[in-house]
């Protein structure tokens, strides 16, 4: 397995300029589920922003369905706020494929047309299948598709990262 | 090998067709409510429509008329993008003569993805399932007095969304118990959940005591069984009862049986009451109690579309590997 160490609180602090300078005063969190919707939780806390940060979950519209079925039913989009015309930044922790974010654009345009969708991710690991790039990425690094890596957040609240060999 | 697997499940447990509710392991029953939990919003957003089921077809079989249940159904498959297929077959090839699984054979012919199933004989969908080619999915929309699962689910479901819990419910289920295959999906579904008691409650002919044997307890007198109550599933009384001498009058009947505002307030002040539809006012149950704030009927059909949902995207989901069968032969 690799010796690679990715210190997640380190990197939160980073993506937390990172969304400062990418936001404007209007914008709004939105964070994919599970691991985008942690940090946009806690951005919109460290950031003070006011309400609660928009969830949104790739299930509806992921590619993988006739091969994978109904991925779990987890956390489920939650926006508290009109999209059309809302200037949005999406979250997520890794950056991979690209398709979970084709397939969370497509489930944000279900619920309107917004002005303008940015996204920033806490690391991008490169492997893209898809055009799709981060506004902003706290960290890039390549792994090697045997290997996959996922946020955890403790009880505390505290980010980490696993990278665990992935099933073949 | 000789052993009996359940039908309905893939050899990883997973949903492949939905036949009955009897038999479910409670995470099952549990995975499709949560599921259908996340599709009750779908009807909120500006596009009402997934594309889960997108390039699928789903074919609506109802050899037993139905206007509600096959209208949700395809209200369903809509809002997963499905094309829907509506067949009244009891207007059409089998009153030519065709047997039901040449229909099938001819239908699958026509590239079905899902069968949605609704016959007057029980085992209609479990004969159509075990025929139909490996990526083919078949739902029970009812069939004969054995099972009506989506029902069973959108009734447990309504529950979950007013009661939270069944761990500490008491429900009673009122009505021709015996012809009610709403009724027997219910029971199922409750004691797999781990209701606290479950009471069925009618006269002997329509409901009787050895029903006690599924883990229920049988009423004969309606104060009795529904005092103190949580939930009341009130079922339909299908008017050829009357003639088969089961019962003296449908107004001898509602004076028994029927469920008006006064004998409402034996419950729960916070009892739910609930139909699966269509109601008959004045026979089962009083107009006032129909449209009382306590009556969660509407919601149930509401409800209804997004637990049938859950279930055709979840067995469409479902790989069923031709391995798997042959290993069960």
């Amino acid at each position: 397995m690799s010796e690679l160490v990715l210190d997640a609180e380190a990197l939160y602090r980073e993506l937390l300029r990172g969304v400062q300078q990418l936001r404007t005063p209007d914008t709004r969190l939105v964070g994919i589920t599970s691991g985008g919707a942690w940090l946009a939780e806690r951005l919109q806390r460290d950031l003070g922003l006011a309400g609660e940060a928009g969830v949104i979950s790739s299930a509806m519209h992921r590619d993988d369905f006739a091969k994978r079925g109904l991925s779990g039913a987890g956390q489920q989009t939650q926006l508290g706020f009109d999209v059309d015309d809302a200037h949005i930044v999406l979250l997520d922790d890794v950056l991979y494929t690209g398709r979970t974010i084709r397939a969370v654009i497509n489930e944000l345009f279900d619920y309107g047309r917004p002005a303008s969708v940015k996204l920033a991710v806490l690391v991008d690991r490169g492997g893209r299948e898809l055009p799709v790039q981060a506004d902003y990425a706290a960290a890039r690094v390549a792994l090697p598709p045997a290997q996959a890596l996922a946020l955890a957040r403790d009880e505390a609240g505290r980010f980490s990262f696993k990278v665990e060999g992935r099933e073949p | 090998m000789l052993y009996k697997k359940n039908p309905q499940l893939n050899k990883h447990g997973e949903l492949v067709h939905l036949l009955t509710v009897e038999g479910l392991p409670r995470e099952t029953i549990t995975h499709i409510l949560d599921t259908a939990s996340s599709f009750v919003s779908v009807s909120d957003r500006e596009v009402k429509k997934v594309p889960l089921l997108r390039g699928k077809s789903v074919f609506n079989l109802f050899f037993e008329n139905s206007t509600r249940t096959r209208t949700t159904f395809e209200i369903a498959a809509t809002r997963l993008s499905a094309d829907v297929i509506n067949l009244d077959i009891s207007r059409s090839s089998a009153s030519k003569g065709e047997t039901l699984l040449d229909t099938i054979a001819n239908l699958s012919a026509m590239a079905a993805d899902l069968f949605v199933v609704r016959h007057s004989e029980s085992g209609a969908p479990y004969l159509i399932a075990q025929h139909v080619a490996p990526h083919v999915h078949v739902v029970n929309a009812g069939d004969g007095r054995h099972a009506h699962p989506t029902q069973g689910l959108l009734d447990m479901y309504t529950i979950r969304h007013y009661k939270k819990d069944f761990a500490n419910l008491t429900v009673a289920i009122v009505g021709d118990v015996l012809h009610s295959r709403v009724a027997r999906s219910d029971i199922h579904a409750l004691t797999t959940l781990g209701c606290a008691e479950v009471r069925v409650v009618g006269p002997k002919t329509l409901v009787p005591d050895d029903m006690a044997q599924m883990g229920v307890r049988v009423c004969h007198n309606l104060e009795e069984g529904i005092r103190g109550c949580d939930v009341i599933i009130m079922l339909r009384l299908q008017n050829e009862r009357m003639s088969g001498a089961l019962l003296p009058s449908s107004q001898e009947y509602f004076k028994s049986f029927g469920l008006t505002p006064e004998k409402l307030h034996l419950a729960r002040p916070d009892a739910i009451v609930m139909h699966p539809g269509p109601i008959n006012r004045g026979v089962e149950i009083d107009s006032a109690v129909v449209d009382g704030r306590q009556s969660v009927i509407l919601p149930q059909v509401t409800f209804g579309i997004a637990v049938r949902m859950a279930v055709m995207s979840i067995v469409a989901g479902t790989v069923r590997q031709a391995q798997d069968e042959r290993e069960a032969a």
